[in-house]
Parts: structure tokens; sequence; C-alpha cells
């Protein structure tokens, strides 16, 4: 009975509420750069609403059921991803080995169900979109997994989220090491990868796909993809939180603390969107394979030496 | 039905239609989006696919070869959505009146909710037509 209460309150209602007022700092932030007043803060909350009321238009030809339940399958893994998250942040030992590789792969079905939708629409635009999204994946996947070993290492190889939170509980955070820097700045790069902000957004470019894998969808799916996009824009640096940074603790100070490592790690990803043009897909792919997978090695090997 | 009309109007998304105009029009409409203007305060933005968008902007005269893919792109458009027609040429033919290839104004093609007239219209007074349509959806609102 536990468990359905943090899929639903702390799974579904917390992340998308967070998730929802982070993309309002990120569009008011934006805003902000660019010398604009920017939107009121209810303004994803009503987007949501607005596409939830629309109609829902099913382009001819399509593959119908694939079509409709694209969305369903990123919105559905995100949710448990945020409550594994919640649960091994809440209590360290609630969890079951191999948690961690559990998330790794939650964290590509966003993007893989957003590459069925773009292909079921029967779209040529849609179809550049997913492809590039593909290609996105297999650049990223990775250096984010070798990243995320070098906290697996440190913490004496566990595969379990908690355990890799209590090491860090009584160690201290795995970001003050010099593997953990290193970690860390390739695992912020794939952050923007997988959300698909702007140096890595040639999937759904705007001015060039106009929208691409999502061109085809109105109403309810929209805003189910809407809303998935608007909670792993919490999920994520959550994740990069429990992994380098030691979580988010419950006691006095350190509310304050992880609100402040979490606003900091939003306000990093809005700054690198403001200030980047959007690269080629080969520049994407070279730099993903190139200097962030030596980077990678590089921490991994530090870590295995207990750098 | 309300409920969505009032979420709706909170957040238009706009998507703009070009039938063959001089890009004046064009130029204006980009002109509300820069920071002396900036519309994203009232949640609008302007989106690339059709399929996303709640208003439809047209600029230009409607010329013949246009004619079907207005009827297509106002079709593919999800409901409830409102149609602006901006610019002279749209409203009446503008100085194309007497052409042959102008059989008809824009309001004879599609319904149009509001319209906004001037060669090109200043930022202004596009966002005035803006108000007013609000304006006007509030009232067919508390009329029903």
């Amino acid at each position: 009975m536990i468990y359905i209460y943090y899929l639903l309150v702390l799974g579904f209602l917390a992340t998308a509420a967070i998730g929802l007022v982070a993309s309002w700092i990120d569009r008011k932030v934006t805003a902000r750069v660019q010398y604009r007043v920017g939107p009121p803060i209810l303004q994803p909350l009503i987007d949501i609403v607005k596409l939830l009321g629309k109609e829902t238009l099913i382009p001819a030809g399509s593959s119908k059921i694939t079509f409709l339940a694209a969305p369903v399958l990123g919105f559905a893994s995100v949710v448990v991803v945020s409550t594994l998250l919640w649960l091994n942040n809440i209590n360290f030992n609630q969890s079951f080995l191999g948690d961690l590789i559990v998330v790794l792969y939650l964290l590509t079905l966003p993007s893989i169900s957003i590459i069925i939708g773009g292909f079921a629409s029967r779209n040529p635009l849609a179809s550049i979109g997913a492809s590039r999204e593909m290609k996105l994946i297999l650049a990223y996947e990775l250096p984010f997994i070798l990243a995320v070993l070098v906290p697996v290492i440190q913490s004496g190889f566990s595969i379990k989220l908690g355990e890799i939170l209590n090491f860090q509980a009584q160690n201290g955070a795995i970001i003050g090491s010099l593997s953990g820097v290193l970690a860390f700045i390739v695992i912020a790069m794939c952050i923007q990868a997988k959300l698909a902000l702007v140096p890595f957004d040639m999937a759904e470019a705007e001015t060039e796909l106009i929208g691409g894998p999502l061109v085809e969808y109105s109403g309810s799916g929209l805003a189910m993809y809407k809303l998935t996009k608007n909670m792993l824009l919490f999920v994520l640096p959550f994740f990069c939180m429990i992994l380098l940074m030691g979580g988010f603790v419950f006691s006095g100070i350190h509310i304050f603390y992880g609100i402040l490592k979490y606003i900091g790690l939003v306000a990093l990803i809005t700054v690198i969107r403001n200030t980047n043009p959007r690269v080629r897909i080969d520049q994407a792919v070279r730099f993903f394979w190139g200097p962030m997978t030596i980077i990678a090695i590089v921490a991994v090997i530090l870590a295995l030496n207990g750098l | 039905m309300s409920f969505k009309l009032k979420a709706l109007l909170k957040s238009p998304w706009v998507f703009h239609l070009s039938t063959g105009s001089c890009n004046n029009c064009d130029i204006e409409i980009l002109d509300c989006l820069t920071p002396r203007f900036d519309i994203e305060r009232f949640g609008m933005l302007l989106v690339g696919s059709i399929k996303h968008a709640d208003v439809l902007l047209v600029t230009g005269s409607v010329n013949r070869n246009c004619i079907p893919r207005i009827k297509d792109v106002y079709e593919q458009m999800p409901r409830p959505c409102l149609v602006v027609a901006i610019g002279e040429c749209s409203l009446s033919r503008g100085m194309f009146i007497h052409s042959y290839n102008c059989p008809l104004p824009l309001d004879k093609v599609i319904p149009v909710d509001v319209y906004i007239p001037g060669c090109p219209p200043r930022p202004e007074a596009i966002i005035a037509g803006i108000v007013k349509l609000i304006g006007k959806v509030k009232k067919s609102i508390t009329k029903k």
C-alpha cells in the first residue's frame, strides 16, 4: 500500500509539480536572458490543461494504436523512475538490488517513445526527427553509462542507489573527488542531450523540422509528451544529485542545500541552452564518442585508482 | 466547454500562414515576439506545426493556388480554434482587388474571427486585435 502512495503522490504529483515549476524557471530565465519579461508562473500548467482539452487528430494511414500508445509508454517510465529515485532518497534500505540498472534502462524509454511516435505518425519530417533521436541515443548512452560507473566504483561496486547514497552520507559527496568532477561534466552534457535542449535539439529542431517527431501530435498526446519532458527536467537533475551530490536530505539546513543543488543544476542546463547554437547530428555523435567518452574513461580509471 | 476555452485564451499558440504576402505583415508578426512587445507574457507562442496551433494567422492575398491549401490547413487545425486575418490583402485583397488571380477575400474561403487592417499593421495594432479577439470569445462564453 505504501508503494502505491509513493507512486501516486511522489512519483506523479510531486514530480509533475516540481517539473512544471522547473520548466517555468527555464522559460523565465530564457526570457530574461533575451531581455524579455517572460510568462507567468502558472503558464506550463495552463498549456497542459489547454492541450488536454483540444481535439486529438490521428493522421490518415498511420498506425493508430502505436500512435496513441507511444506517449503513454514514455510517461509511465518517467513516473516509475521518479518513484524509484524518491524511494531511495527517503529510505536507503527500501529498494532492491540492481535498481540503478533498472533506472538506466527506464531513462532511455522516453526517447524511445518519441522515436516510436515519430515513426508511427507517417510524416517525413517526423521520420527524420525520429532517426536523429535514435542516433543521439546511440551517441550519449556510452559516455553516460561510463560516467555512472564512477559512483558505482567509488561506493565499493554497489549497483544499489541506496548504498551509493549511504556511502555519500558517510564519506562526503562523490563530486568532491577528481573523478567525480569529470563524471559530473559528462553527466551534465548527457542530461542536456536526454532533455533535447538546445545544443543537442536537432531531433525537435523547431525551425528546421517544425517539431520533429511530435509534428503530427495534437491534443492529449502532445500534452503527455510535454508533461513527460517537464517531469524529465526534474528527474534527470535529481538522478545526477543522487549519484554525485548526496541526494536530497530531509533534515534542517540540508533541505535548503538540496533545493540550492537542484536550482543550480536547472540554471546550469538553462545557461548552456541559451548560450549555444544547435549542432548538427554528426557533430553531436563526434562530440559524445570523442571528448566525452575519453573524459568518462579517464574518470573511471581515476576512480579505480581511488582518486 | 467554457473551461477549455478559458485555458485556450490563457495560452493561445499561434501558427503563421503566409498565402503569398509581400513579407511586411510577417515581419510585423515577428516583431510582436521581440523584447519590446514580448507576447510570451500572455502565453502566446509561435509554433511550427499546424497540429499544435490554436490560432491561425493568415497574411497575404488569397490567390487561386493557395485556396485549396488554406482549406487544407484550416481542416487540419485541432478544434477549438480561431482564425485571424492580418493585413489589407487578406481582408479585402488590397491593391490586388482587380487581379485575375485573387478571386475571393479570405472570409469567403474560411470563417474569420478577427480582422486586423493595415498595410502592414503595426505590432500595437496586432496586439489590440488579439485583445479584441479574447474579449469576443469571453463574451460568447458568458452568453452560453
